[in-house]
């Protein structure tokens, strides 16, 4: 390339590291990139858009009242651009705050998921033998009790919270990454590069960070994708049954709720805009899930 | 007419990057009875030819051209009318015997569904019928073997039933792809005898497809060789072997290490000191089995009390079938697994039992090379990163420059240019990738390297090239070298000293001439002589020395007295063989004699076979 | 095999124990008891409560009752909301409708996910191997609480085929909508699970084999294929089980079918632990077995596992 030609004397090209290549794989896939793109706007619009709302999110418009069916609908006149709530609620402000809810859960949770998941599956691994057995053994317990059930216990039984709710999807969302992760990690951990870095006198910690975390890394990423719907979809879930986020915050499930509870009387809006932003979320996080793990595991190019 | 001829045949496949010809516009054919050899080194489309033949290609995969059966077209023919054709009267044996056969089907119901789907026998006949061939394999334990699935099986035995599998209707031709490279030598001597009786038992043409010069001058009666998807040369096996004609033939024979010419000795002067001095090692590991209701653990004895003494720059050659030890003693000496009894000696320094600490200093001095060349180096690691990390524990006083400057020369040195410095493995090729592994056992200097079937991966070419490379290293350093292979003939072109192994135990210690020229023991013998000669006049004068059966299982008792059924036969099943002087420097396991070992054909231990 | 499956029994039996007293100390660190009102109870009426339902114990004598009710009399005890029933009344009078359309629906997501997963797989990049997949891709996005919604909406109000909600002894007309729910989603991530897994098991050395036995494509895939393409798909319906126990909370709900989740919710609300402990305990065994069930249908379709 002519471009290298500088004057620096740098005689060695850049090779292109697997992390590379799957990031160029990811960019050649159009379906993977175009949801990445709209989930981008998605965010973008979640964050900026309540600075273009005319009404905040727990305010009620008195003028509504009576006759949600027609003064509630969505018009740009009123400001309602989404209509408002059966409360006379803005729509807009709600379903956009519902959102930010439901991806700072989605991507919290996972991200916290991902942190405790990788951890322990990692050294269960790599320690192998009676701790990992030991280690295994646990979340083979703890993943025999439905996690849903989990999450409204903690919910009932301490106090209903964003943070208890935080509590409650970590808890149960590790376990099924340290299980992804130790079988990755055991597999790793037999592998020659890992007995060459022994043989050269290289610690087990240091080998753990060296060399066993960034060959996960892969697996982590597309797990942790893969993740970030799946948290979404069981805030939601409990939300939807009201034992969620507390009024006057909301998320999607609970806007789904209340908009799925009205709609026999003719306010459908209540339930399509909060209906049309989960699932272009999700589909969305699906579509960026799956181009990552294509990109990561070329397999059947 | 010949039974079988290739025309114009080209394969290419469609891959995300680009259309790939494998094989280009091959013609080749093959008379009834005949035995024709494919040779060529990965890549080269040997399988990929047959593969097209048989309708095998994977999806994105084209044939073009004409291949024909007893004058029959095959390319471009409906799949049924192929089905009748595949199976019974031209049919595949495949490298891979453990992934070869569905895991989930018994031997019986995989057998009996090539009889039903292609003849028109039923009922109890099929089962007859599949127990007479499992005979005919010399398949031990027929009966029972049937009613088990796969992975009860052996390697070499599920060979033998893929054999059988190809042979059970008789057909007109046989495509051998590389049949024997996943099995060990003395099973591959015997695969290779029961594929050349049923030949001309059953009147078959063979095509067989290997990388392997040995098994090609054993077997065929024509070579073609094949490089880059054409086809180079063609001629007679004699013809090849001693007229070869074109210079990638010559280039691919040279390369070959001979088992049966001394190489030239590293010259090493008498009286040098010990290095390493291993005494009675012993490693074994848990295994679960089959039994009882919570299954049980037994100890696998991978080595059992191995001692000997290695000088400075010395090359002690490790040999071996699978499953006898060489590798796991290498790790018991490196300290990366811990040796359950025994002692290690490093320049009169105990190495075994020392912490973490004290050992790391040692480590500096002894280095190892592994045999796949991608799985010892991280895929996420540049190479100079994974050259330079050794340097990073050994060496924390070096600045980056000069760590730099230390790696790059080390690359130069090992014959890698060091712009390829920030290269990952992935983009390298199997050769160089194991110059990288070298250049980082090198790195810190060290006073010996193991290599652990280090060339085993890599075809004959590539092979050769690090085979110098490591004799040049050695000599220029004054490397004492542990040489692990499972190929007798590498062991003898860089040993001075060689070792062989069974299941766990010394059988047999001497110089490498003595050794190949003289073997004692009577493993040894038959190791040696299992090994095909790249030489059809001479490889079809051996007299072959066989085991009868296969290696036994390390966790069976009897096994270990194999060599000495008399101490069986006293009730001293415990009994540990001594290593007896037989020559200066020549040791030699005790054994029973060897014509006692040697008795009835049948359920006998022993065999031996013009 | 009777081994490995009395092994897996013997794993199964403290997994049980384990949840039942993990649940329980979960339920005594809670933060205030189910009698804690607004309106505080005067002293003694609190204390006679408390006698009443044995709260007065030391703990651990509490737990060990509990255990011993619960593994010798299958007796969750009495409820604290209610005071004339027990929790085994509550999961005796909406169990039965939970497990009923939840079985069907499981049926339902297996059969036609896998059916769905190996058509599409076996004509892979055909017309209907891309049907497939942009279906399951949707509907995996469509959990049943999403899907409710829309299949009232569509089915009920405006078609007016179907109810809307309701049980009336499970008559067919009832169970359509609860089915279709809860499976929809199952069905698609079952179908994605089962194609990739066929066709990874189609590109196996050993299909190669069968098919250079000369044996037609049909046998090839029924009989060598279809076992271990199961296995991936088998390892997932313990999840599966688990999301439809769980989503029958929620079409208990909306479908109002009396179902044992609307007795869950409610006495989420009303604090009602003995209740709550119970329903999670029952559920929390039966994904143990079902674990235990789908271990034993892995050791059938992989013979290497059965030791």
């Amino acid at each position: 390339m002519a471009a290298l030609t500088g004057s620096k004397p740098d005689p060695a090209p850049r090779g292109r590291s697997l992390l590379e290549d799957a990031a160029l794989r990811f960019l050649r896939n159009r379906a993977a990139t175009g949801a990445a793109g709209v989930l981008g706007l998605l965010v973008f619009f979640v964050i900026l858009g309540p600075f273009l709302a005319e009404w905040n999110y727990e305010e009620i418009d008195w003028t509504t009242i009576g006759d949600v069916r027609t003064l509630g609908a969505p018009s740009l006149a009123s400001g309602h651009y989404f209509g408002t709530d059966d409360l006379g609620r803005d729509l807009y402000s709600r379903t956009l705050q519902g959102a930010r809810t439901s991806l700072l859960v989605g991507f919290v949770g996972a991200a916290v998921a991902m942190v405790v998941g990788t951890a322990y599956g990692a050294v269960a691994g790599y320690a192998g033998g009676r701790l990992d057995d030991l280690m295994m053994r646990k979340v083979d317990i703890l993943l025999a009790i439905p996690s849903t059930l989990v999450i409204i216990l903690l919910m009932v039984i301490f106090e209903r919270s964003l943070l208890m709710l935080f509590v409650g999807l970590g808890l149960t969302g590790w376990l099924t990454m340290s299980r992804v992760v130790r079988g990755q990690t055991l597999g790793l951990r037999t592998r020659e590069f890992i007995e060459a870095a022994r043989a050269a006198g290289v610690s087990d910690s240091m080998i753990l960070w060296r060399h066993i975390l960034p060959n996960l890394l892969g697996v982590v990423i597309v797990y942790a994708s893969l993740l970030v719907p799946e948290m979404i979809l069981a805030e939601s879930f409990i939300s939807f049954l009201g034992l969620g986020v507390q009024e006057p915050n909301t998320s999607l499930g609970a806007l789904i709720a209340e908009g799925a509870g009205t709609m026999g009387y003719g306010t459908l809006w209540q339930l399509l805009f909060p209906l049309s932003f989960f699932l272009l979320t999700i589909i969305t996080l699906y579509f960026v899930g799956d181009g990552l793990r294509d990109a990561f595991d070329p397999k059947d190019g | 007419m010949p039974l079988f001829d290739i025309r114009n045949l080209s394969v290419s496949f469609d891959t995300p990057d680009g259309r790939v010809d494998a094989v280009r516009n091959v013609s080749l054919s093959i008379e009834p009875g005949e035995c024709l050899g494919v040779v060529g080194e990965s890549g080269s489309g040997k399988s990929q030819t047959f593969l097209a033949a048989m309708g095998l290609l994977s999806r994105n995969g084209c044939a073009t051209g004409s291949v024909r059966l007893g004058g029959r077209e095959l390319l471009g023919i409906a799949t049924d009318r192929l089905n009748r054709i595949r199976g019974s009267e031209m049919t595949m044996v495949f490298q891979d015997p453990l992934t070869a056969l569905t895991p989930h089907l018994r031997i019986a119901d995989q057998m009996a569904e090539v009889v039903r789907t292609h003849s028109a026998r039923r009922g109890s006949e099929v089962g007859k019928f599949c127990l007479e061939w499992l005979d005919k394999v010399r398949m031990p334990d027929a009966a029972r073997r049937l009613r088990q699935y796969p992975h009860e099986l052996s390697g070499g035995q599920r060979q033998r039933v893929m054999i059988a599998m190809a042979m059970l209707l008789s057909p007109k031709l046989l495509i051998a792809d590389e049949p024997t490279t996943a099995l060990d030598v003395t099973v591959q001597a015997d695969i290779l005898d029961l594929i050349a009786d049923l030949q001309s038992s059953e009147g078959a043409a063979v095509a067989l497809v290997t990388h392997d010069m040995g098994v090609v001058s054993r077997m065929c009666d024509r070579i073609e060789v094949m490089r880059d998807g054409v086809f180079v040369e063609s001629a007679a096996a004699e013809e090849i072997f001693a007229r070869p004609r074109h210079a990638y033939t010559r280039t691919l024979l040279d390369a070959v290490p001979r088992l049966d010419r001394p190489a030239p000795r590293n010259g090493l002067s008498g009286a040098s000191p010990t290095l390493l001095r291993a005494v009675d090692v012993k490693v074994s590991f848990k295994v679960r089995m089959q039994g009882g209701l919570f299954g049980r653990t037994a100890n696998l004895r991978a080595v059992d009390g191995v001692s000997f003494e290695l000088a400075e720059g010395e090359t002690l050659g490790l040999v071996g079938e699978s499953g006898c030890g060489k590798s796991t003693l290498a790790r018991a000496i490196l300290q990366l697994v811990a040796p359950g009894g025994g002692r290690v000696f490093w320049l009169g320094h105990e190495l075994t039992g020392l912490d973490a600490r004290t050992l790391k200093r040692h480590r500096k001095d002894i280095q190892i090379v592994f045999q796949d060349p991608l799985a010892s180096l991280d895929p996420r690691m540049t190479v100079s990163a994974s050259i330079a990390e050794p340097l990073g524990t050994h060496r924390p006083d070096l600045s980056s420059s000069e760590r730099r400057r230390l790696v790059s020369d080390m690359m130069e040195r090992v014959g890698l240019s060091s712009r390829m410095m920030n290269r990952f493995p992935h983009e390298l090729s199997g050769g160089q990738n194991q110059r990288v592994g070298i250049a980082r056992a090198m790195i810190t200097s060290p006073r010996l390297v193991v290599c652990d079937e280090a060339v085993s991966a890599l075809d004959a070419s590539v092979q050769a090239q690090i085979l110098k490379l490591l004799k040049e290293l050695r000599s220029e350093y004054g490397l004492s070298m542990i040489f692990i292979s499972h190929d007798l003939s590498v062991v003898r072109e860089v040993s001075d000293r060689v070792m062989v192994l069974y299941l766990g135990r010394v059988v047999e210690l001497a110089g490498c001439d003595d050794l190949f020229e003289d073997p004692r023991h009577p493993y040894t013998r038959t190791l040696i002589s299992a090994v095909p000669v790249p030489d059809p006049r001479i490889e079809r004068s051996r007299r072959r020395i066989r085991l009868a059966g296969e290696l036994p299982s390390a966790l069976d008792p009897g096994s270990r007295l194999r060599f000495l059924p008399s101490r069986i036969d006293a009730g001293e099943t415990d009994y540990v063989p001594r290593l007896e002087e037989v020559a200066p420097g020549h040791f030699v396991a005790e054994h029973d004699p060897f014509d006692q070992l040697n008795p009835a054909p049948s359920g006998s231990r022993w065999s031996a076979v013009a | 095999m009777l081994g490995y499956a009395l092994r897996r029994v013997a794993v199964a039996v403290p997994t049980i124990l384990i949840l039942i007293v993990t649940c329980f100390v979960l339920m005594k660190t809670a933060p205030g008891g189910p009698f804690t009102s607004e309106r505080p109870l005067p002293p003694q009426v609190l204390a006679n409560i408390e006698a009443r339902y044995g709260l007065d114990q030391p703990e651990w004598k509490q737990l060990l009752g509990y255990l011993r009710n619960i593994l010798l009399h299958f007796d969750f005890g009495p409820s604290f909301q209610y005071k004339d029933r027990d929790v085994n009344d509550v999961i005796a009078q909406g169990f039965p409708i939970t497990l009923t359309y939840g079985i069907l629906s499981f049926i339902v997501a297996s059969v036609a996910g896998i059916s769905l997963g190996v058509a599409a797989a076996v004509r892979q990049n055909s017309w209907l191997d891309y049907l497939a997949v942009g279906f399951s891709f949707s509907a995996q996005a469509l959990p049943n609480f999403v899907m409710g919604p829309i299949l009232i909406l569509v089915f009920a109000l405006y078609l007016g085929w179907l109810p809307g909600g309701g049980w009336n002894g499970g008559q067919w007309q009832y169970l359509v909508l609860p089915v279709i729910a809860l499976s929809t989603s199952y069905v698609a991530s079952i179908a994605r699970i089962t194609r990739s897994s066929m066709l990874e098991v189609l590109n196996a050395n050993f299909i190669r084999t069968a098919v250079a036995k000369g044996l037609p494509m049909r046998t090839v895939i029924w009989r060598h294929a279809m076992k271990p393409t199961m296995m991936p798909v088998v390892s997932y319906l313990s999840p599966v089980f688990v999301y439809v126990i769980t989503g029958s909370v929620f079409v208990d709900i909306y479908f109002s079918t009396g179902g044992l989740g609307q007795s869950y919710v409610n006495s989420a609300l009303s604090r009602d632990y003995a209740v709550l402990l119970g329903v999670t305990i029952l559920y929390g065994v039966l994904t143990i077995l079902f674990n235990l069930i789908t271990d034993l249908l892995y050791a059938w379709l992989d013979p290497k596992v059965r030791y």
